[in-house]
This record gives C-alpha cells, sequence and structure tokens, in this order.
C-alpha cells in the first residue's frame, strides 16, 4: 500500500471540502473492499478521506412510508434493526447474509453501493425496493443509479449520505452465494408495494437488472407459481470460476421462485 | 507523521504512524501485541480478529487511524487476574486448538457471539465462525468450546 495523507472529517461538508482539496482524493467507508484494493496498489488515491467519524451519516430512521438508512449504517445495523426488521424483513435479512460477522461490523450500505460489484447484495434491494439514492448533492433513482459494472450515477467528488427505501407491502430476498465469500451467485430481490411489483437481479448479469416479465406475472397476483413459467436467456450474463452464464440464467429462475415465496 | 490515540486492553496508548498502517501492524509492531495474528491479510481468514468499540472487527483491514479515539481489545485483554477467560478455558479444555495460529481470532470472535447471543445452537455457531478459517481441527471442538463456554458464562 502507497501512502497518503488521512483525513477524519466531522461533517459532510468538511468531507467534501477535504475531497474538493485533494488532487486524488477518495472515500473511505467501512474499508471492506478499498483498503484490499489500496494492498494491491490497484489505486494510490494522495488523500484518504475516512468518513467514520460522521455522526450524520449513521442511523436508521422511518420517515414518511419509507426507511431512510445512513450511508455509514453497517450491514450489522441493518441486519440487526427492530425496525428493519418490522418493516422490510427482507432488507434485513439480506444484510445478515453478507459476508462473515466481521465484514458486515465494518462494511456499510454507502460503500457498497458505491462500488456496485456485480455481485454484491445491496443493489438487489436497492432497485427491487425501487429506494432513491440521496448525496450531498441531489437524489437519485435506483433505476439510474447503477449503470454498469463497478459504475454508478455518482460524479466525481459525490458523496452518498442516505438510501432511503419506500416500506413495501410484501418483499422477498434469496441468493444463491459463493461458498466462500458469500458473495451473490445470483440474488433476486421480489417486492410489491408503492414503489409498484419489481424484480430486481443481482449476480446473474454485469450490474443489478429487473425482470419485466416477472413484474408483469406478479402484478396480477403475488404468488410463486405466478412466476413459475418466467426464465431469463443468458445472453450477457456473467460466467467465471464459479458458475457458467446457462446456470446463472437458470440459477435467477430459481431464485426468483424463493423470493416470492418468502417475500413478507 | 500522524499520531493515534486509542485504549487497548484498558491502557491508554498514542503512537506515531502512517496513514497506511494498519491496526494489526500498530499493534503487533508498535505495542508488541503480537497475540494478533496475520494469516491471510486480505480479509479471509479472521486470525486477526480484534474487538473494536466491542465489535468484533478484521485488524488486517483497518487503518489504525480508523480506530483513533476507539476501545480496542486483543486477546491479551481477555484474562483477568492471571485467570483465563471462560472462552479460553473452554478451548483448552475441550482441545479447540492444535496449532494454534487461527486460536486468538476464533476466541475474539465467538465472544463477540455471546456477547450477541449467550445461547447459540450449534448452527448459529458454525455460521457465526464463517469469517474464521482453521486449518486443523475441522472445527468440531471450536464448536464445543464456545457451546461449553456458552454454558459456563450463562452460569
Ligand atoms: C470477505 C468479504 C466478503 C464479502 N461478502 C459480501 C457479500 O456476501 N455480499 C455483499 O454485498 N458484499 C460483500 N462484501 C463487501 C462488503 O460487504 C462491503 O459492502 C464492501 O466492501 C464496500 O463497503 P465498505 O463500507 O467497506 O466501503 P469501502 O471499501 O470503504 O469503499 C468502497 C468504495 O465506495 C466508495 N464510497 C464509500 N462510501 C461512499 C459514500 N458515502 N459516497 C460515495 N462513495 C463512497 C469508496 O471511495 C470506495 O471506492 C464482502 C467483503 C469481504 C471483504
Ligand atoms: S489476516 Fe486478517 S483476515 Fe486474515
Ligand atoms: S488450530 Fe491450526 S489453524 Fe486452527
Amino acid at each position: 500500500m502507497y501512502d497518503f495523507n488521512h483525513h477524519r472529517p466531522g461533517s459532510v461538508a468538511e468531507a467534501a471540502s477535504a475531497l474538493a482539496g485533494a488532487s486524488d482524493g477518495k472515500l473511505l467507508a467501512g474499508g471492506m473492499t478499498l483498503i484490499a484494493t489500496l494492498k494491491q496498489r490497484l489505486a494510490s488515491p494522495s488523500d484518504l478521506i475516512d468518513l467514520g467519524a460522521i455522526a450524520e451519516l449513521k442511523g436508521i430512521k422511518e420517515d414518511g412510508g419509507a426507511l431512510v438508512i445512513g450511508a455509514m449504517t453497517t450491514h450489522a445495523t441493518v441486519a440487526n434493526d427492530a425496525t428493519v426488521k418490522a418493516k422490510i424483513p427482507a432488507l434485513a435479512a439480506l444484510a445478515e447474509g453478507i459476508g462473515d460477522a466481521q465484514v458486515r461490523n465494518c462494511g456499510t450500505i454507502g460503500g457498497s453501493i458505491a462500488n456496485n460489484d456485480p455481485a454484491a447484495d445491496y443493489p438487489a434491494a436497492v432497485v427491487g425496493l425501487g429506494a432513491t439514492v440521496h448525496t450531498d448533492k441531489r437524489q437519485i433513482a435506483a433505476d439510474d443509479f447503477f449503470t454498469g459494472m463497478f459504475e454508478t450515477a455518482l460524479d466525481e467528488g459525490e458523496i452518498i449520505t442516505a438510501v432511503s427505501f419506500p416500506i413495501p407491502e410484501k418483499a422477498g430476498y434469496a441468493k444463491f452465494a459463493n461458498p466462500a465469500s458469500r458473495y451473490a451467485i445470483v440474488g433476486v430481490m421480489a417486492a410489491s408495494g408503492p414503489a409498484g411489483t419489481r424484480v430486481a437481479v443481482t449476480g446473474a448479469g454485469p450490474s443489478v437488472f429487473r425482470i419485466g416479465d416477472a413484474e408483469a406475472a406478479l402484478g396480477s397476483g403475488f404468488s410463486a407459481d405466478a412466476v413459475s413459467g418466467v426464465t431469463v436467456g443468458a445472453d450477457g450474463l456473467n460466467a467465471d470460476m464459479h458458475a457458467s452464464a446457462d446456470y446463472r440464467a437458470h440459477l435467477v429462475s430459481v431464485m426468483l421462485r424463493r423470493a416470492v415465496e418468502s417475500a413478507s | 507523521m500522524p499520531t493515534v490515540s486509542m485504549t487497548v486492553n484498558g491502557q491508554a496508548v498514542t503512537g506515531e504512524v502512517e496513514g497506511r498502517t494498519l491496526l494489526v501492524q500498530f499493534l503487533r509492531e508498535q505495542l508488541s501485541l503480537t497475540g494478533t495474528h496475520v494469516g491471510c491479510d486480505t480479509s479471509q481468514c479472521g486470525a486477526c480478529v480484534v474487538h473494536v468499540d466491542g465489535e468484533s472487527v478484521k485488524s488486517c483491514s483497518m487503518l489504525a487511524l480508523q480506530a483513533d479515539g476507539a476501545e480496542v481489545t486483543t486477546i491479551e485483554g481477555l484474562a483477568s487476574n492471571g485467570s483465563l477467560h471462560p472462552m479460553q478455558e473452554a478451548f483448552r479444555e475441550h482441545h479447540g486448538l492444535q496449532c494454534g495460529f487461527c486460536t486468538p481470532g476464533m476466541v475474539m470472535s465467538a465472544v463477540d457471539l455471546l456477547k450477541k447471543n449467550p445461547n447459540p445452537d450449534e448452527g448459529e455457531i458454525r455460521e457465526w465462525l464463517e469469517g474464521n478459517i482453521c486449518r486443523c481441527t475441522g472445527y468440531h471442538n471450536i464448536v464445543k468450546a464456545i457451546q461449553s463456554a456458552a454454558a459456563s458464562m450463562r452460569g
């Protein structure tokens, strides 16, 4: 790891100005991806702006029919939060299924979605529940946020401050986890509620995507039977040492059915 | 060089570090607390698990400066007045280790589990140990040790 200047601002405004003042600054959240990247010298920022001391970025509140989760809220906090468990149990379960206990104690929702790993869990929740991403500059709809593999709509220097999830009537998440890392080989979030009926798939493609056929089928009856015939083509799906594109396509149908069955 | 201050095993410590100094390097190299091990350095194995403000974390994947102002507990901080922590005692009693390399991380992780779930079943213990790799024991006796520690700590 190359050395860098370390900043630990106490507010989002201070973080934004530290980032703007750095020649090549980068935000540090839980470090679960970034520190490994720095160790491998795949990134060598001049300055690291550590968001860990910014209280306004942490915590969960219910606000006008939505759960608003601060960007620096850890996966463990989301998994164990009584309000999340009561209002969006599928989201608590998704967070509980990320990595391992120590990764969940450090990794954050903001870091996860900013990184947009194709196998990350949260993108499925953000798109599947029709969430809105809040930044220090604007609000971005879930459908516009994830733009490609490791790519998002965030501008240079833009800081995610929170994610707001409309509370669904029903939502379920199912994933087929990589047995070593727990990242999703395929993960599906299926939900219906104020954001409509939505089905989002992570792990299978270069970035999270929706399945229109499944949404239409669930729209006329939210049941596993309704989606029993839904399939996706293998074209364009990920293929790697863990799973072929055909296998992932098959898993999408299986995880879709399990997500709908588990929905509550 | 930046200065970092934290409380480690109940003692206030201060040291000069680089931005890039990892918490585990600070603990092992500057404080000579070599009970915390480095097995993989890539946040996979859990040999480096310590507690920061009461939560188990992998100290190979956290900067020392991220723990500025925090309360840190390492394996050296568990025993009190010369007697082993019940978790350490249970690992000894149930032969929960062979070479011992993974043990500090296993014990620190298990102590965190029992704080959150004082009465875990076998499945919950095995799931919690997802982030701790042992190359020797086959985990069986580790799970037994944690079950036994849970029973003795519940009293
Ligand atoms: C062993 C292991 C297993 C894992 N398993 C899973 C899994 O099963 N499922 C899963 O989904 N994930 C998994 N992860 C990923 C992990 O859960 C984290 O979500 C992920 O590493 C990123 O979050 P972070 O808070 O650590 O961010 P960091 O690593 O600190 O940052 C990641 C990127 O996001 C940027 N960033 C961070 N915060 C913000 C912000 N507020 N605004 C704008 N940009 C920001 C940073 O600059 C950086 O580029 C795993 C990680 C490890 C190490
Ligand atoms: S040395 Fe930290 S997880 Fe392996
Ligand atoms: S006892 Fe040798 S690695 Fe666990």
